[in-house]
């Protein structure tokens, strides 16, 4: 894998009111791939993906984006970054008062100086990249929750952005939905040549999706390795939260080596 | 069972030191609104899509409110004068009343409910479905997009509603002067304007650009604070507009008090020397 790393975390902390959440995580996530954060309800994958896009601030630890160290930009100095970023929300977070159009449109009014009929013709690509063309008239309170969620990523990719960031982009969808989504990550990966990285508890859409894998459990990653070594392996930890036990192994057994060296840890 | 961390003295302990992160962040959203105002400018069609739905649709409410309000001012400032034989000086007292304190209170009153409960739900409900953190994921900022227009359509749509509140209170009294004690229209405006002065107005109306700052300013930081779903709306709804009327109420004994001891021609004085 080549070196160049689109994220990196160095101990990573984060507390809310004095309840740890995260609790010194490291992640390296390569340029161009698929990088799955897995992990149950409560376990801090959201937290890691807001610090990506400086949503959160971290505690203690480092975050670089693109080699760039960003643990204290201000949030003027995030702006410039976080137009090559996208990011489909948990509930798609697509704005309630305006049309789909207004919605795509967002963050491309708010950073081009594009003509209305260029603006217009970026909305109707990035809607029919996502499979939903000609729906720019319609409200989100009109749309499906599959719907949308793929109007959530049309406005994440309105910008081409370099990096999308999924938060649990299947949460509340029917299988039929969640498959489509799971298609529509590795197409869009492929077609534009993205890092995608998904925090989910979805393993179907894991194995769909993933190049690479951690485990996230109880703020600390206890798993991590390539896709198709970690599906097969019989670490303790990733075998337990794939049967859904609640008898875990206490996360100090876990390894620690990151991903986009040699080998993974299982 | 009693331990520490429960102890009533702890509990207050936290109370007290929530109570100053707040005013702090309270503190830096105020600034924030300054700065990014500043850095950025004034997002004028959103701003005056705000002013319709927070000065304009407020029109019928506090129409209601100070014509009644005059209406009943009347009533009882005739009746306590009908006592030392004065009744024919209730335009003196019903408009020194509505210019200097009613029009611009209940105004304030008025529009903290209406506009701040507004304000809080929505902005509560946006920042609870992650909307608030999408503005900020896309490179925008939420206090220009958001607080800004709400703030400034707010500050400057409370003075507006002020005058047209106490147009309407003193218009009430007339009615009520005329119809039930018989005082002409034509005494009961001149009592009014012989006892009524500019700096009455003045001291009335200015307070009410610090009302209408307050009113937005709580409604934007309650709704920006708002967490744990629906509930959590509802109680920072509840919670900003307690906030903000007890803010107008307090405030508005600090601000009289204060414009009594520069009063308004003094400040209208300084402002035209300035503007000259």
């Amino acid at each position: 894998m080549s070196g160049e790393l689109a994220v990196r975390f160095r101990g990573v902390e984060k507390a809310f009111r004095g309840e740890p959440v995260l609790r010194g995580v490291d992640l390296e996530i390569p340029v161009g791939c698929t990088f799955t954060i897995l992990g149950g309800s409560g376990s801090g994958k959201s937290v890691c993906l807001k610090h990506m896009i400086g949503l959160l601030q971290a505690d203690a630890g480092q975050i670089e984006i693109h080699g760039r160290d960003v643990t204290r930009l201000g949030e003027r100095g995030w702006v410039e970054e976080r137009k090559r970023f996208g990011m489909v929300f948990q509930g798609a977070a697509l704005f309630d008062s305006l049309s789909v159009l207004e919605n795509v449109a967002y963050p491309i009014r708010e950073h081009r100086g594009d003509s209305e009929e260029a603006v217009r013709a970026r909305v109707a690509r990035c809607l029919e990249a996502v499979g939903l063309p000609g729906i720019e008239a319609l409200f989100p309170a009109e749309l499906s929750g599959g719907m949308r969620k793929r109007v959530g990523v049309a406005r994440a990719i309105a910008l081409e952005p370099e990096v999308i960031l999924y938060d649990e982009p299947t949460t509340g969808l029917d299988p039929a939905n969640s498959r489509r989504i799971g298609r529509l990550i590795r197409q869009l990966q492929g077609d534009l040549g993205l890092t995608s990285i998904v925090v989910t508890h979805d393993m179907e859409l894991c194995h769909a999706v993933s190049d690479w894998i951690v485990l996230l459990r109880e703020g600390r990653i206890v798993a991590r390795g390539e896709a198709a070594v970690l599906r097969d392996s019989d670490h303790p930890e990733l075998r337990a939260f794939l049967e859904g036990s609640d008898d875990l192994p206490p996360p100090a057994l876990a390894g620690r080596q990151a991903p986009g060296r040699e080998e993974a840890d299982v | 069972m009693s331990t520490v961390a429960g102890s009533p003295l702890t509990r207050l302990g936290d109370r007290v030191l929530r109570g100053g992160d707040g005013l702090g962040e309270f503190g830096l959203l105020a600034w924030g609104t300054v700065s990014s105002l500043r850095a950025r400018g004034l997002p004028l069609r959103e701003t005056l899509f705000q002013f319709e739905a927070i000065a304009v649709r407020s029109t019928p409410i506090v129409a209601v409110t100070a014509l009644f309000t005059g209406m009943v001012l009347a009533l009882q400032t005739a009746f306590a004068l009908s006592r030392f034989g004065a009744k024919p000086y209730v335009g003196s007292i019903v408009g020194l009343a509505i210019v200097r304190e009613l029009g611009p209170v209940l105004a304030a009153l008025m529009v903290g409910g209406r506009v701040g409960a507004g304000i809080t739900s929505e902005l509560g409900s946006m920042q609870v479905t992650e909307q608030v953190d999408a503005i900020r994921a896309m490179g925008a900022d939420p206090v220009q997009k958001l607080v800004i227009p709400r703030v400034v359509a707010t500050t400057l749509g409370l003075p507006l509603l002020t005058l047209f509140a106490i147009a309407l209170g003193v218009f009430g009294g007339l009615v009520v002067a005329d119809l039930q004690y018989g005082i002409t229209p034509s005494f009961y405006l001149q009592t009014i304007t012989t006892t009524v002065t500019v700096g009455d107005f003045f001291a009335g109306v200015m307070k009410t650009f610090v009302f209408g700052w307050t009113i937005a300013m709580v409604g934007c930081f309650t709704g920006l604070r708002a967490e744990g779903g629906t509930a959590g709306v509802g109680e920072a709804t509840t919670r900003s507009v307690v906030t903000a009327s007890i803010a107008v109420l307090v405030s508005d004994f600090f601000l009289t008090k204060l414009l009594m001891l520069v009063p308004g021609e003094q400040i209208l004085a300084w402002l035209a020397r300035g503007l000259a």
